[in-house]
């Protein structure tokens, strides 16, 4: 039991983790729409999978279900909507300087 | 360990990387990566309030809070990106 949910929070975590990286780190809007829209709903559906674990076969359980399923449907649909809104107003995706890259 | 020490764990580690998201929307270059930062963030504090109701051993009352929170954070997001879609900012 101890061991499943260290399993699925650090699994989680790392996740986490992996969606923070790509949001300080990646280099224009669009990469930092894909860190948040994929990485950071795996990572909300493995923390939520520890706490549903840890909360057994009840009630609770299939409401935090629910609300694992509605964050997998609104997380990549929000980006979606900020994504499309950003382009259609013209915000330049990053391309790489020609001078600076060497190939 | 416990599990609650475990769960407790969890969520000081989410609450340290919400500042990741909170630097973003403090530097953010265009008003959508903002959004993003807040929607994000709200996606964090979603999990946060389960975590610590999981701590408080009363998961079936913050399971119904942090539901709310969800929805608020998903529609605030659509608005906000529609808004300024409209209005034609970008800083």
């Amino acid at each position: 039991m101890i061991a499943l949910l260290t399993l699925l929070l650090l699994a989680g975590l790392f996740f986490h983790g992996v969606a923070a990286l790509g949001v300080i780190r990646l280099p224009d809007f669009y990469a930092r729409l894909h860190a948040v829209g994929k990485a950071e709903t795996l990572g909300v559906i493995l923390t939520l999978g520890a706490v549903m674990v840890w909360a057994g076969p009840s009630l609770t359980a299939v409401k935090v279900g629910f609300v694992a399923l509605f964050l997998f449907l609104a997380n990549p649909t929000s980006t979606h909507a900020l994504g499309r809104a950003a382009f259609r107003l013209g915000v330049k995706p990053w391309r790489r300087e020609p001078e600076s890259g060497r190939e | 360990m416990t599990a609650a020490a475990l769960f407790l764990a969890a969520a000081v580690a989410l609450l340290l990387l919400t500042g990741v998201y909170v630097y973003r929307v403090g530097i953010g270059p265009t008003v959508f990566d903002r959004i993003l930062g807040v929607s994000g963030f709200g996606t964090k504090t979603t999990v946060v309030l389960l975590l610590m109701g999981a701590v408080y051993e009363r998961v079936d009352m913050f399971v119904d809070i942090s539901l709310g929170y969800a929805i608020l954070s998903f529609v605030g997001a659509l608005a906000a990106a529609r808004y300024f879609e409209r209005s034609g900012e970008q800083r």
